[in-house]
């Protein structure tokens, strides 16, 4: 079997299995909303305020967010065994972590990306700044989940692994928040947000490269 | 063939009878450095024309964060050779370098903020790097957290190595990523460690000063790998031969 | 063909086996015997490539294991405790998933027919969450009916099972050494074999 049919077999998996099972996908979703919904109640309604706050908010909302959904990317799969039969199928395990981390962004990481500029409105943003917002967090996303699947795999199993890979994967995520709020507010300000997004894209490539590997080693050491 | 060397000293029972002879030899080393270094940095180091007195927290400021940022990196060092060579040593030095690192961390960020006040007017500004410090300070935490809260010892040692490489590739990037953010959000024009015109005594004693700072690191991580070493291997006969079989802990 | 050399297994800081040597041929079963607690899951573990082991090495086909990886992995099949099954898949689902990333390119007509060897006919496409411990159990081991791994790596296989289902899963596990495959189990129960070379291996030793 070919790289990409084990590719498209895992994502197909993974897809099938969440749509049977509907309520995590919902739970990080509405959590997200929540989040974004809450700070307008706690800093006041001034609109002028809540336009400023609004990229970082947003994005702080979407990084807890896709920690909350992170833990569950290995952890049913551990839970039953099948992680450790996925590790000794004889498909280069790179690419069945890679498909897993897809099929996870595809349901947790899309649907925050498609509610973003709904969520923007009610801070009152512009119509460019929704653009850049919804660019940065279609590449951005992507990187919490590749990122978090390092933490994720690290944490396998342990007691409170939940909030411990949180505290692991958060601070490496930081350079995401910058450079992914900061495009907005650039652009806002009439700076242009080019160098912030292709900054955000080289950072994209550079998790692509080395985050499936790095998840790879990290299975290995939590299944053995 | 001097490889076959290194890996003597890479064997618990080698390596605990030396950095027990080191460890006091660094901590004199220590002592002294630090007694001279502090004389001068208060009685010989001349007063700063614009920072007036204040600027001599720096000579432990600057020191401290060095070592921070130093410390972290050895600490995957030391985590990359254990993974590649599985040397049980490595990975207990690791462990035993992250307390310290933190601890210079939360130093450097301790006296950034006393030096801040007067020059500020603050005790804490979204300085970059203020504000890369105490990034650094989560990254040990999670470390240190993670090690912990995994029992089986190997476990912890792979997964926190791992954890201690990813972080240190990320280091380069989280710290200019906040310099970015730093500048265009136009923070403070004065930072911390940036001393204006430094005279040649001031750096003679910053010299001093962190050279104090490394033997007490060398110092301290020596002991304390000691102690990670006789924690690890208590159900060796080395260690009952060390500590004689009656004072072992645990069981037998 | 599969052998194993002077091998050294711990578990937290406690040393479950060391100096372990056996090997085993194309036809045999290696009945592992131990306590619980003894380290079988674990030997069978490090059997397969899961975990590592302290000290030692296994062979295959006269070569490290670790330096085969991925063709190693091609001819092991390995059920631990856990079935690896996934509750809100049916079982052709769940079958055809293990078959694809085995590398084995299954009909669903044989899928269907290894599920009804295993007396699953009529559950086939009910979510496998619905079905008893025992049934679940027969999905994980249908999949010995499909694979065409040659070395089987079974822990407690007999577990969950009724007797007319045990004794089907012997004469299935009796027909893959028949056709010279290798079999390593634990069990708890007596089996009684009836054909091929049986070892066994005591591990409290």
């Amino acid at each position: 079997m070919g790289m990409w049919a084990t590719f498209r077999c895992i994502v197909r998996r993974d897809l099938t299995l969440a749509i049977r099972r509907k309520s995590d996908v919902f739970t990080t979703l509405f959590f997200f909303v929540i989040v974004v919904s809450l700070f307008p109640l706690g800093i006041g309604p001034e609109s002028d305020t809540l336009r400023t706050i609004a990229p970082g908010v947003v994005w702080v909302a979407a990084l807890l967010a896709s920690m909350l959904s992170m833990e569950r990317l290995f952890a049913n799969d551990y839970d039953d065994g099948s992680l450790e039969q996925m590790l000794l199928t004889p498909q280069p395990p790179s690419v069945l972590v890679f498909g897993k981390i897809c099929a996870h962004w595809l349901v947790s990481g899309l649907p925050i990306v498609l509610m973003a500029p709904l969520l923007g409105l009610q801070y009152d943003m512009a119509l460019d700044a929704l653009g850049v917002l919804v660019v940065t967090l279609l590449l951005g996303t992507p990187v919490l989940s590749l990122v978090g699947a390092i933490g994720a795999a690290l944490t396998l199993g342990l007691r409170g692994g939940g909030v411990l890979l949180s505290l692991i994967v958060l601070p490496l995520c930081i350079p995401v928040l910058i450079f992914g709020a900061g495009a907005v507010e650039a652009s806002t300000s009439g700076l242009g947000a080019q160098s912030h997004v292709a900054m955000l894209g080289a950072i994209f490539v550079l998790a692509l490269c080395f985050s499936p590997i790095s998840a790879v080693a990290a299975l290995r050491i939590s299944i053995e | 063939m001097s490889s076959i060397n290194w890996f003597k000293y890479a064997s618990p029972p080698t390596f605990y009878p030396l950095a027990g002879r080191l460890a006091p030899l660094f901590g004199v080393l220590a002592v002294v450095l630090m007694v001279v270094g502090l004389y001068l940095s208060f009685f010989v180091a001349p007063t700063d024309y614009k920072q007036g007195e204040g600027y001599r927290i720096m000579f432990i400021h600057v020191p401290a964060a060095w070592m921070s940022m130093f410390i972290y990196l050895v600490m995957a060092m030391w985590a990359a050779i254990g993974l590649a060579f599985k040397t049980r040593v490595s990975a207990m030095m690791s462990q035993a370098l992250a307390p310290t690192g933190a601890m210079f961390t939360f130093l450097a960020l301790w006296t950034g903020a006393l030096w801040g006040k007067p020059m500020w007017g603050a005790w804490w500004v979204w300085d970059a790097r203020l504000t890369s410090e105490l990034i650094l300070l989560f990254l040990y935490f999670g470390f240190m957290a993670l090690h912990a809260s995994i029992d089986d010892p190997r476990r912890a040692d792979k997964a926190s190595a791992l954890l201690a490489l990813v972080g240190a590739v990320n280091i380069p990037i989280i710290y200019y990523s906040v310099q970015w953010w730093n500048t265009l959000h136009q923070g403070a024009s004065i930072s911390p460690g940036a001393a204006p015109s430094m005279t040649s005594i001031m750096l003679t004693t910053l010299l001093i000063m962190t050279a104090a700072c490394w033997s007490y690191a060398i110092a301290v991580v020596l002991s304390r790998v000691r102690s990670i070493i006789l924690e690890r291997e208590r159900n060796t006969d080395w260690v009952a031969s060390v500590v004689g079989p009656d004072n072992r802990g645990g069981r037998g | 063909m599969l052998s194993v050399v002077d091998l050294e297994c711990v578990r937290g800081d406690r040393r479950l086996f060391s100096a372990l040597n056996f090997s085993l041929g194309e036809g045999e079963v290696l009945h592992l015997r131990g306590r619980n607690g003894s380290g079988k899951t674990t030997l069978l573990r490090t059997l397969c490539g899961l975990s590592e082991p302290e000290q030692g090495e296994i062979r295959w086909r006269d070569e490290k294991i670790g330096a085969l990886a991925e063709g190693f992995c091609r001819e092991v099949l390995y059920l631990g405790h856990l079935n690896a099954v996934k509750g809100d898949l049916t079982a052709v689902e769940n079958l055809s998933v293990a078959a694809q990333l085995d590398g084995d390119d299954l009909a669903e007509t044989q899928i269907w027919d290894a599920l009804q060897e295993v007396g699953l006919r009529g559950y086939e496409d009910l979510p496998v969450r619905v079905l008893s411990q025992g049934q679940k159990r027969r999905v994980a081991l249908a999949r010995l009916l499909l694979t065409t791994a040659r070395l089987w790596i079974l822990d407690e296989p007999f577990v969950a099972l009724d007797s007319a289902a045990v004794e089907q899963l012997r004469e299935v596990i009796e027909r893959h050494v028949a056709q010279g495959g290798l079999v390593v189990l634990t069990t708890h129960q007596e089996i009684e074999w009836t054909s091929g070379r049986v070892q066994e291996i005591e591990l409290d030793a």
